[in-house]
């Protein structure tokens, strides 16, 4: 690869995709977040051959025992394994940050490629409706729907994928409307092409990256929703494993069982810390304008 | 700029509207049967259940419940709730100065931490202090409040006994008090917005580096300090203006965990409270305020930027 150096992409006949793939491969940050999304994202459906203990096993006999090298997280306060926990929790945190925001994107951009292509009324209508869904504080209309629904992990899903699809809208109808003026799409519509096949197949692929980098740190911000709703006891449901109300019921024994607050934490932190370095990654690697090789 | 704030208010009114209705729709798609809750004991009378259902228009077409409900909002009456007993808007009211004060604190922590890492960042820029500041900002941003919450309340209130875990002293009860019971959640909320501005005032100076104005400013002799304190700053702080109400008006209500964690009586604790207690009248009414808020501040974050950006005053 390092003989393209000295010469633009046009010269060397590199296709847009496979430049970006090479830009973002050597971005060091965001192949280091791609790593710790691959190892949760193996481990959490491999968590039952993983975990070391069953996690919803308890034992009297083993209650808020500190980290030790039988339970290297420690116990909780039903003396439930807190490493095999985490383990199954990933899978909460995984399913309900990538189904939910696989929702808001199924939602969200066949809605703005509408408003931005379907002329002026229709647009106005649908950009004032999600400006007002955006007007209300994401958590707490995520919190109004998911109380609604019904506290279940299902649930909290759909709420998250609501809440978070009017962004997507807002994204694909600003793109769209930029899209529309350019010759390209003039040129297909002077050769007849009906609106719906000029979205499809000439707006939408173009928009495809920056949605791609949308997707990836809404994926972040949607597991710290999940985590925030199962902490309120509005997401999964005890005694099934998620690292939100694994704090919630940490925060009772903080002064003498510390490591419960600390291990839920740190893999929400870290999670959400590895999307958001792929989602830079692939803003960098994606821009076109990017002066970057 | 008088046309376009008239624009704007055109914008602004159909955006309220729709999301009056939305929170009218929210109560309507709650479960459970509101008499039923509001009988109480005395559910099993139809007589009480039909005067009920009578005095809040339940046995009225949807649209008149719709119109009623949104001629007393327009007056103040945001309802009665359920369980407390008081009206919503006085609940509201109560909150608000708690709300504000975390707000207020976590936004000065905010701009002051957030706006000099931006400026910094940007000067320095692809060198070491750059990297540190982007790589603390991003720590931030992935940062779930309320873990960092908990793990203050470990460090600073279980380890080495410096603060109050939890709990709100009013401002005007006791100021030493009130601050600390407030400074660790205002400095969680803090740490996310001045993640949120030091990108932003980064991206800023950076562009107002690279223009030509500064270029003139350096070619002419100016000391560094002035080209940068003076010429750029002052050019890049526009949009972190704008961006900065934003943020206060997302702070505003976005406290929802950090308030519980912390044990703050303010809006995000009320809001919890009463969805679990199936209160809807308040639970309607604190996200048309929340939404209200909102929308006040991204109005007043556009005059900002109008009265601040010269350029736009003319047009």
């Amino acid at each position: 690869m390092s003989s393209t150096a000295g010469s633009t992409a046009i010269e060397t006949g590199e296709s847009p995709a496979s430049r970006a793939l090479r830009r973002f491969m050597a971005h060091k940050l965001a192949m280091f977040g791609l790593i710790i999304v691959v190892i949760f994202v193996v481990a959490a459906p491999l968590a039952p051959w993983l975990a070391p203990f069953d996690p919803l096993e308890t034992s009297w006999s083993r209650l808020r025992k500190p980290p030790s090298l039988t339970h290297l997280f420690g116990t909780d306060e039903n003396g439930r394994d807190v490493l095999s926990r985490v383990l199954y929790g990933a899978r909460a945190s995984l399913m309900a940050g990538t189904i939910a925001v696989g929702g808001a994107v199924l939602i969200g951009v066949p809605v703005g490629l509408v408003a931005g292509l379907g002329g002026k009324w229709v647009d106005i209508v649908i950009s004032r409706i999600a400006d007002a869904m955006l007007s209300i504080p994401f958590l707490i209309l995520a919190i109004a729907l998911a109380a609604f629904l019904g506290p279940a992990l299902e649930n909290a899903m759909i709420a998250i994928a609501i809440s978070a699809s009017p962004i997507f809208v807002r994204l694909t109808r600003g793109m769209a409307l930029e899209a529309r003026n350019t010759d390209w799409v003039e040129a297909a519509r002077a050769m007849g092409n009906p609106p719906w096949r000029i979205g499809l197949v000439h707006v939408l692929p173009n928009i495809i990256p920056p949605l791609l980098v949308q997707a990836t740190l809404a994926i972040a911000e949607a597991i710290i929703a999940e985590a925030s709703l199962s902490f309120l006891g509005l997401g999964q449901q005890p005694p099934s494993p998620s690292w939100g109300s694994m704090l919630n019921s940490a925060q009772r024994f903080i002064e003498g069982a510390p490591w419960l607050a600390v291990f839920p934490g740190l893999a929400i932190f870290l999670v959400v810390l590895a999307f958001n370095l792929v989602g830079d990654g692939l803003r960098d690697a994606l821009d076109p304008r990017s002066q970057k090789r | 700029m008088w046309l376009f704030l008239l624009r704007r208010l055109g914008q602004v009114i159909p955006t309220l509207l729709i999301l009056s209705v939305m929170v009218f729709a929210l109560q309507q798609l709650m479960p459970g049967d509101p008499a039923l809750i509001l009988a109480g004991e005395e559910r099993g009378d139809p007589v009480v259940l039909a005067q009920i259902r009578a005095e809040l228009l339940l046995d009225r077409p949807l649209a008149e419940q719709y119109l009623s409900w949104i001629w007393r909002v327009l007056h103040g009456d945001f309802g009665f709730s359920w369980r407390i007993h008081m009206p919503v808007g006085d609940l509201i009211l109560t909150k608000l100065p708690v709300t504000f004060q975390l707000a207020l604190m976590s936004f000065v922590i905010g701009v002051l931490i957030g706006v000099p890492c931006g400026v910094l960042s940007a000067v320095w820029r692809d060198r070491p202090i750059d990297w540190v500041i982007n790589g603390i900002a991003l720590f931030g941003i992935s940062m779930p409040n309320f873990w960092l919450g908990i793990m203050m309340i470990l460090f600073f209130s279980v380890d080495l006994g410096w603060l109050p875990p939890s709990g709100y002293v009013p401002l005007w009860e006791d100021p030493w008090m009130s601050l600390q019971t407030t400074i660790m959640p205002a400095f969680v909320l803090g740490t996310g917005v001045a993640s949120v501005l030091m990108r932003h005032t980064r991206a800023a100076m950076l562009g107002a580096l690279s223009q030509d104005y500064v270029r003139t400013a350096r070619a002419k002799g100016l000391g560094e300090r002035l080209v940068v304190g003076k010429h750029a700053l002052r050019n890049a702080l526009i949009p972190v203006v704008t961006l900065g109400t934003i943020e206060f008006g997302r702070l505003m209500a976005g406290a929802v965990l950090t308030e519980q964690i912390f044990s703050i009586p303010g809006f995000g604790k009320l809001v919890v409270d009463a969805v679990f207690n199936r209160d809807y009248p308040v639970v309607q009414g604190v996200v048309l305020a929340t939404a209200l808020i909102f929308v006040m501040l991204s109005l007043v974050a556009d005059m900002l930027y109008m009265a601040i950006n010269p350029r736009l005053r003319t047009a």
